[in-house]
């Protein structure tokens, strides 16, 4: 093969965004390289600065950034490029597909609309012949139906569809380089590995070179070509794709390489008392309804589950969104009303009022996925971390209230003066231990665990994973561990329960499920993440 | 859509009904009645006044007869203005007022949207600050503040403009009781635009629409001044009602016979059926208004359905 022509040239870009604490640098100075019609994966955590070196390629930077240095596509530099002159760029040679699809296509324009005008702007054609060509798209990235498809809106479709949408937008115009910002990470496992897909067959039919921004190193080892992996703003190794995986030089690469987290859970005995029970328990929300607007839909989130949980014992609940895994996971916890029997040890709490449940609530805890939402901004850690403790131990002193929470906090591994600090000084990682230490100073017996690393870098996860399995060892906790990532279940839990759409599908002791799943869904799961994680040479 | 429409004019019926009944009331619970400032009415007369307009009847058997005529279109005779009806007085009034909040509500509506505009497009820079501090200005000067300067200036120092009157609905009759009315309105549209604006033109399609080289007259316009909008239209329904009903200090420094002077008037001098009557028109405004929002959300956000 002749020497690939370079495309797109980054040389000594440095971002920097001015904020109220002085100018923080995401980017410094790093030089990266696309070659025409290759797959470049920029790889690298949150923070690492990986987005914003394509944000400020594209000149999409926030308002409070600044980009210096060059960007060079074919001989012109971006940066410098009046705005007139860079439109003719953006959405023709280089296009860009983000990682939110619910929210990055206009909600009020239809699909139709939306896709008919940057043709229309690069291409000069006429609304008619534009129609045609966004028809095509909508053929090319495989939406069915695509002449009712014009007119929905994206509300109508769901992520995965409105993703294929964002491509099809995206390549309206032939571009030389497709830019794909985390393009999976919002959706579901099955919908992920159908986009990668997808991205890899329209590389082969239209020949663009893509580039992958992206943490996941699956992804990586499954389409790209080259890497240049980034941390804290700058690249620390860069290279051939598979030499990378099979001999990482720099420290970061090898840690990310094995930040997957490993490891069983055995089960708790047999004759372990059974901590939380539920029969057929059911989960119904109303849906409209009310004076003249006729009956009210009836959906039913969760449909007849039985569960045992016994001490000592983790359950993973597995499945896609809106399956109804977290809805149980309330339920359960009489957070939300429900039918069936629920018993927590040897009481039926299945119609226990809030009064009732109050003096339980201590022993059955709910972590949350999100650790930026779930802390009160306004509360010192010390306040978030104790204040439970002031409902269910209200004769402590302020005194014996504080030691506690340096236990806590020591047995989540944080300095104990992190009480003194505000939640929005810590990291996501950070965070998420803070959200647990108060789950833990009341001493419960079960825990809610409701996809809490799911927000978190993978070196997070696997930090997390085991600060969970060593309190559970401690504390003979029993979990709850309700999670769309089979990687981390797998990890986690010694028994599954696989729910699509409020039922039950597929349950059993986690190996068993794993080496040879049942159901259909449990097997379609299991292909697409595998799909996804595992080394395939030849794609 | 339609039936949407039709329930909700259904369920204005029992709104209704509940204000008229709980003003009915409240105004009764107030002490003192229509004929009782009048001075030197002797006793006798007072009585075959309140008589005549069945006034001594048992309260609930007011209640009904006032019932009884409302759903015949027929809201009284004025108690302190005998040469009128209610009826009469609105229909005098009314168009007025009505002219006078929708040029002002128009008015706002534009400047303020195009204003907020262009504030949110250079947030913290000159043109956001000047358009802040402006609007800052026009919502905490008072009307009685506002209308007597455009008098003083534009019509005594320049005389540019008539101090006052209606002048049977000559244009230049009704720029300074406007820009009196649309001034705060304006200056609260800027703002609620601004903010709106802002958000919007943060969010991840505006993103989107930027990375397909659109054109930044699109970006703006089409995509962004859209999804900004929607507060807008929210904030419209109320300032609508409010609008077109009339405002008491406008109409009094502007001699505008408008009806903004009656419910204050009327109220004071214990104008039963008058007080009732402009109850029952800001009352009908603001439904009309709601629902107007409302049927103006579903037809913005494709989002919003009604069925």
């Amino acid at each position: 093969m002749a020497t690939p022509e370079t495309i797109l040239s980054v040389k000594d870009l440095r971002v920097r965004f001015r904020t109220l604490d002085g100018a923080v640098e995401a980017v410094k100075g790093i030089n990266i390289h696309v070659n025409a019609g290759e797959t470049v994966a920029v790889v690298g955590e949150s923070g690492s600065g990986k987005s914003q070196t394509m944000m400020a390629a594209m000149s999409l930077l926030a308002s409070n950034g600044e980009a210096t240095g060059s960007v060079d596509y074919r001989g012109r530099n971006l940066l410098t490029l009046s705005k007139s002159d860079l439109n003719k760029v953006r959405g023709a040679k280089i296009s860009m597909i983000f990682q939110e699809p619910m929210t990055s296509l206009d909600p009020l324009y239809s699909i139709g609309n939306q896709l008919i005008e940057p043709i229309r702007r690069h291409r000069g054609l006429n609304a008619a012949e534009a129609r045609e060509e966004a028809l095509k798209l909508l053929r090319l990235v495989h939406i069915p139906d695509p002449e009712r498809r014009m007119k929905s809106y994206p509300h109508e479709m769901s992520g995965g569809q409105r993703q294929r949408v964002m491509i099809a937008m995206a390549l309206a115009n032939d571009p030389d380089i497709l830019i794909a910002d985390e393009p999976t990470t919002a959706l579901d496992v099955t919908i992920q590995a159908q986009i990668l897909m997808l991205l890899a067959e329209l590389q082969r039919k239209l020949g663009m070179a893509i580039v992958f921004i992206t943490h996941d190193l699956g992804i990586v080892r499954r389409f790209a070509d080259r890497v240049y992996v980034m941390r804290q703003g700058e690249v620390v190794e860069e290279g051939d794709a598979e030499a990378i995986f099979v001999n990482p030089q720099h420290a970061y690469t090898k840690m990310l390489l094995a930040a997957e987290p490993t490891g069983t859970k055995a089960p708790p005995p047999a004759n372990a008392p059974v901590v939380l029970e539920g029969r057929n328990v059911e989960v119904t929300f109303k849906i409209g309804g009310g004076f003249l607007a006729g009956e009210p839909l009836m959906l039913r989130a969760v449909d007849d589950i039985s569960i045992r949980l016994q001490r000592n014992q983790t359950i993973g609940i597995v499945g896609e969104s809106g399956s109804g895994k977290s809805t149980l996971g309330r339920a359960l916890l009489r957070l939300l009303p429900s039918d069936g029997l629920i018993r927590f040890g040897d009481r039926d709490i299945s119609t226990a009022d809030r009064q009732q449940m109050r003096p339980l609530r201590r022993q059955m805890q709910l972590v949350f996925q999100d650790p930026f939402g779930s802390l009160s901004p306004r509360m010192t850690v010390g306040q978030v971390i104790t204040e439970g403790l002031l409902v269910h131990e209200p004769n402590l002193s302020g005194k014996q209230r504080d030691q506690r929470a340096v236990e806590a906090l020591l047995e989540v591994g944080l300095d104990p003066n992190a009480r003194n600090r505000y939640p929005h000084e810590f990291s996501g990682g950070q965070r998420q231990r803070i959200a647990i230490a108060r789950a833990m100073i009341l001493k419960p017996k079960m825990v809610v665990l409701d996809e809490p690393t799911s927000a978190l870098d993978r070196s997070v996860q696997k930090q997390i994973v085991e600060l969970l399995r060593k309190l559970q060892a401690d504390h003979e906790l029993s979990y709850l561990f309700i999670s769309h990532d089979l990687s981390v279940v797998r990890a986690m839990a010694d028994y599954i329960i696989v729910m699509k759409q409020g039922k039950i599908v597929e349950e059993g002791p986690t190996e068993a499920i794993f080496s040879n799943p049942q159901h259909v869904y449990t097997q379609t799961l299991m292909a697409a993440a595998i799909d996804v994680t595992r080394f395939r040479l030849s794609a | 859509m339609l039936r949407y429409v039709f329930r909700r004019l259904l369920t204005a019926i029992p709104t209704l009904f509940v204000i008229v009944t709980m003003a009915f009331f409240l105004m009764r619970v107030a002490p003192g009645g229509p004929f009782n400032q009048e001075r030197g009415l002797s006793p006798e007369i007072k009585a075959n006044l309140e008589a005549q307009f069945g006034l001594n009847d048992p309260l609930w058997l007011q209640y009904v007869h006032y019932l009884g005529n409302l759903l015949r279109g027929n809201f009284g005779p004025s108690y302190n203005m005998p040469d009128f009806t209610v009826t009469e007085l609105f229909a005098k009034g009314l168009p007025i007022s009505v002219q006078l909040g929708a040029s002002a509500l128009i008015l706002a509506l534009l400047l303020g949207s195009v204003l907020g505009t262009i504030a949110a497009l250079n947030q913290n820079k000159l043109g956001d600050y000047t358009v802040i501090a402006l609007a800052t200005a026009g919502s905490t000067i008072p009307t009685f503040v506002i209308a007597p300067v455009i008098q003083l200036l534009f019509g005594l120092t320049w005389k540019l403009l008539p101090i006052g009157g209606w002048g049977d609905g000559a244009f230049i009759n009704k720029v300074g009781p406007v820009l009196t009315l649309a001034l705060p309105q304006i200056a609260i549209v800027a703002r609620l635009m601004r903010g709106s604006m802002i958000e919007s033109l943060r969010s991840h399609h505006i993103r989107t629409a930027r990375a397909l080289g659109l054109s930044d007259w699109s970006v703006v316009v089409k995509h962004a001044l859209r999804g900004a909008i929607l507060p807008i239209v929210s904030f419209t329904g109320p300032a609508a009602a409010a609008l077109l009903t009339g405002s008491v200090i406008v109409e009094t420094i502007f001699s505008i016979p408008g009806v903004g002077r009656y419910f204050v008037d009327a109220a004071l001098n214990r104008d039963y059926t008058l007080v009732m009557g402009t109850v029952v028109v800001i009352a009908i405004f603001t439904i009309i208004f709601n629902l107007i929002v409302d049927v103006m959300y579903a037809v913005v956000d494709p989002r919003v359905r009604y069925d």
